[in-house]
């Protein structure tokens, strides 16, 4: 009797009530939950004929609003006890540069800008292969009771302890050794997401040279601005970023001419294994030279490009309200999908990271974020606010992958190896699946765009571009207007992708140089070249590896790479989640720890099984040993398996298996040692008669009287 | 108080402009240069003041430069 009035006391207080004559305020509530249910019902059972993306948005609106106002002030008020009173690390450290009390609402912006980038565009759309309705679940829930919540619960466990960094908050509060697995952790995961970054851009640009032209015409633009901001009109950062856009819709306008001209569209047209090598020498380059040159004002040009176009995406959805063409649950829930191998448990959990939940977050939400925090109970506005608005970016992507028709969808994303290399042998493989698409419908959506062919763009981006196309061409412009808005939105994700392989590649440098200047004290010297050059090298190469064997994969890399890169993502959740557990337990909250076990628990049991399967799955395009097994058996016979041509490529396959089985395994155990330090951490905490946890201590200061 | 440009109560888009203007730089880690400025005389009164010019460039290296998880993104 006593548990189960404890229960009804918890779930009171998630709704906010403290007795029964308060339920009259939540009848509005009700309202929009019951309008959330109609509408999932409505997305769920309409199959046969197609359902308005009006009913996708209602559902994520409304799921967002209740999990804001009830679980988050749950969490606020009851969970960690928010208290206005205590003094912030920017009130308290105030420097007027890293610590300083910063507005809400432009510290939302700081923060959304920063968690939002092509993860949750890229997941969601590679999911859609399933339909729309699992990814769209998998949202929803996942971002009110996993995402949100890790952002929100590391945010304040920052802002509690001087905004000190995810590496730094693990070693203390669960000792050196789980410290030192986090730094190792986040830097492999680093190299897997650069690699899997670049290998979107690879597969969007090749052989297309209106796209390649303009992400070329790119970096002139940016060393313009640089020069522009560095000498001519210094700090202008206004003023340069408009010059930068007008001279990016200028490129993009003269891209169309360059892929129509016999001379020039040649010199613009590279294969895929050109790019990825052009890729990695610029990586190399780019991270290198003076920030202001290159990287500093190409942040400023994507970082506004991004938030305008995801928000002209919003706008577009809203005034078009387009229909959802592909079904709610296709067949390939039964993991023989083309898009991606594996079953809807684990691999739908793996595949859409970024929007549920995103390991990559704690790292932001322990960053700058936390500094600037002028007032604790705003925590929770931005911590788990800004995790909502990135999974309505989530769900606008699958929206955009969603209104294609599925034939199209399926043939941009399946690997030749399946499909073939001409629009016949696509339509008449995609018809076979399920999904009729004529040859004629794919060369002619291929011309709307301005692209000899769109069979084969894995990777999401140019789904998401084609999709973008259509909504915002039916905004604005017409079908004629199509093709540029295609290569807008490639140049889009392009741009910023190439930005975060700068920024990721430099962050990666001074991991490395941090991590070996421990052993090495000269190697961490940040100033001298050599240490500087030898680092980046060892990051480059690093993703560069993973980048190439992705590239040449015939199934596509993505493949490979997404699912890895999710994994590594998720697992990274599971830790940072750990650690709320374990902060949690040592404040003497184990009352409500829950908030933080039920998502780890998921989290956990998702990314064992997925990188479990990955390594001894029998299907060989789901196990990486499998596929090492089945390469090894077809040598031992001197046959050629594609894509090797001689016996030496298929030793080189087989050992590239065992690297991604490597990997994985690593991966496994990190997370296994995390769980067996937080269970010794956890029952420290419960053995203590008292608060353990190392929050700043500072005496509350009084609040400012209301009015005053 | 009222908009000084369309005087309608509660809605005020100077206010709004301004907080447009520092969230957009604040996006690329160029942080509000008048409340530096205030601190430091203030708290540092006598210690010399970064120029505007200084104070991007400090920031912009600042942003990317060693210690560099300002520049964290995700994917």
């Amino acid at each position: 009797m006593r548990r189960e009035r404890a229960l009804i006391g918890v779930l009171m207080s998630i709704i906010n009530i403290s007795d029964s004559r308060q339920t009259l305020k939540l009848f509005p509530w009700a309202l929009v939950f019951a309008l959330v249910l109609f509408s999932l019902y409505t997305l769920a059972v309409s199959r046969g004929e197609n359902v308005n993306a009006m009913w996708l948005v209602t559902a994520a609106i409304g799921t967002y609003a209740i999990g804001y106002r009830f679980y988050s002030r749950f969490i606020a008020e009851r969970v960690l006890g928010l208290d206005a009173r205590r003094r912030t690390p920017a009130h308290r450290r105030n420097d007027g540069l890293d610590y300083v009390p910063t507005d809400k609402w432009v510290l939302f912006g700081h923060h959304f800008a920063a968690i939002a980038g092509a993860g949750p565009l890229v997941g969601p759309v590679l999911a859609a292969q399933m339909g729309y309705l699992p990814g769209t679940l998998w949202l929803l829930t996942g971002v009110i009771f996993a995402g949100a919540v890790q952002d929100f619960l590391v945010l304040f466990i920052s802002t509690r302890r001087d905004g000190r960094s995810l590496g730094d908050l693990i070693k203390t509060e669960m000792g050196r050794v789980p410290g030192v697995i986090a730094m190792v952790g986040i830097l492999t995961i680093m190299i897997i997401l650069l690699a899997v970054l670049a290998l979107v851009v690879v597969k969007a640009l090749a052989d297309s040279p209106w796209g390649a032209f303009t992400v070329l015409a790119t970096l002139p633009i940016a060393v313009f601005m640089g020069v522009y901001g560095r000498y001519l009109r210094p700090g202008r950062i206004g003023e340069m970023s408009a010059i930068g856009f007008v001279l990016l819709l200028l490129s993009i306008a003269l891209g169309r001419t360059v892929s129509e001209s016999a001379l020039l569209a040649p010199l613009f047209s590279f294969k895929a294994e050109t790019l990825a090598f052009m890729l990695i020498g610029y990586g190399f380059v780019a991270s290198v030279l003076p920030v202001w040159l290159l990287l500093a004002p190409r942040d400023y040009l994507s970082t506004f490009l991004k938030v305008g176009t995801i928000l002209s995406l919003a706008v577009g959805i809203f005034i078009v309200w387009p229909d959802l063409q592909m079904p709610a649950i296709s067949r390939f829930i039964d993991g023989t999908g083309p898009v991606f191998a594996g079953s809807v448990f684990p691999f739908l959990f793996i595949t859409i990271a970024c929007g549920a939940v995103s390991g990559f977050h704690a790292l932001v939400s322990s960053g700058t974020t936390p500094k600037m925090i002028g007032d604790e109970t705003q925590t929770r506005f931005i911590g788990y606010g800004a995790m909502l608005m990135e999974s309505f970016v989530a769900v606008m992507a699958l929206i955009a992958a969603s209104v294609l028709e599925p034939g199209v969808y399926f043939a941009m994303n399946s690997a030749p190896a399946l499909i073939g290399a001409t629009p016949d042998s696509a339509a008449a493989a995609i018809s076979s699946w399920g999904f009729a698409v004529t040859p004629e419908t794919l060369s002619g959506v291929a011309a709307e765009v301005g692209e000899k062919t769109i069979l084969s763009r894995t990777g999401g981006a140019p789904t998401l571009a084609v999709g973008m196309a259509h909504i915002l061409s039916s905004a604005v412009g017409g079908s004629a207007a199509k093709a540029f808005w295609y290569h807008f939105a490639i140049l889009f994700e392009a741009l910023f992708i190439l930005t975060t392989i700068d920024a990721g590649t430099r962050v990666a440098r001074f991991m490395i140089q941090d991590l070996f200047g421990a052993f090495f004290p000269a190697f961490g010297n940040t100033r001298a070249w050599a240490p500087n050059l030898a680092a980046t090298a060892i990051a480059v190469s690093g993703w560069g590896y993973f980048l190439y064997q992705g590239v040449i994969d015939p199934l596509g890399g993505i493949n490979t790479l997404w699912p890895l890169f999710g994994i590594a993502n998720q697992m990274l959740a599971a830790i940072a989640l750990t650690l709320c557990v374990v902060v949690l337990y040592r404040m003497k909250r184990e009352r409500y720890a829950f908030v933080a076990i039920a998502p780890t628990a998921w989290l956990y049991i998702c990314t064992l099984t997925a990188a479990f399967e990955k390594i001894f799955h029998e299907d060989p395009r789901i196990g990486f040993l499998a596929h090492a097994r089945k390469f090894a058996a077809a040598a031992d016979k001197d046959q050629l398996l594609a894509p090797a041509k001689t016996l030496a490529e298929m030793q080189r396959v087989i050992f590239n298996d065992y690297v991604d089985a490597t990997l994985c395994a690593i991966y496994v155990m990190l997370v296994l040692a995390m769980l067996g330090f937080a269970i010794r951490a956890i029952r420290a905490a419960r053995a203590a008669q008292h608060v353990t946890t190392r929050e700043t201590e500072d005496e509350l200061h009084d609040l400012q009287p209301a009015g005053a | 108080m009222n908009c000084t440009i369309c005087s309608l109560p509660g809605l005020d888009l100077n206010r709004l402009a301004r907080k447009l203007r520092d969230g957009a730089k604040l996006m690329v880690g160029q942080g509000d240069y008048d409340a530096y400025v205030t601190h430091v005389r203030a708290l540092h009164d006598g210690e010399a003041i970064m120029t505007r010019d200084e104070f991007f460039r400090a920031r912009e290296n600042a942003r990317f430069g060693a210690g560099g998880e300002r520049a964290f993104r995700c994917c």
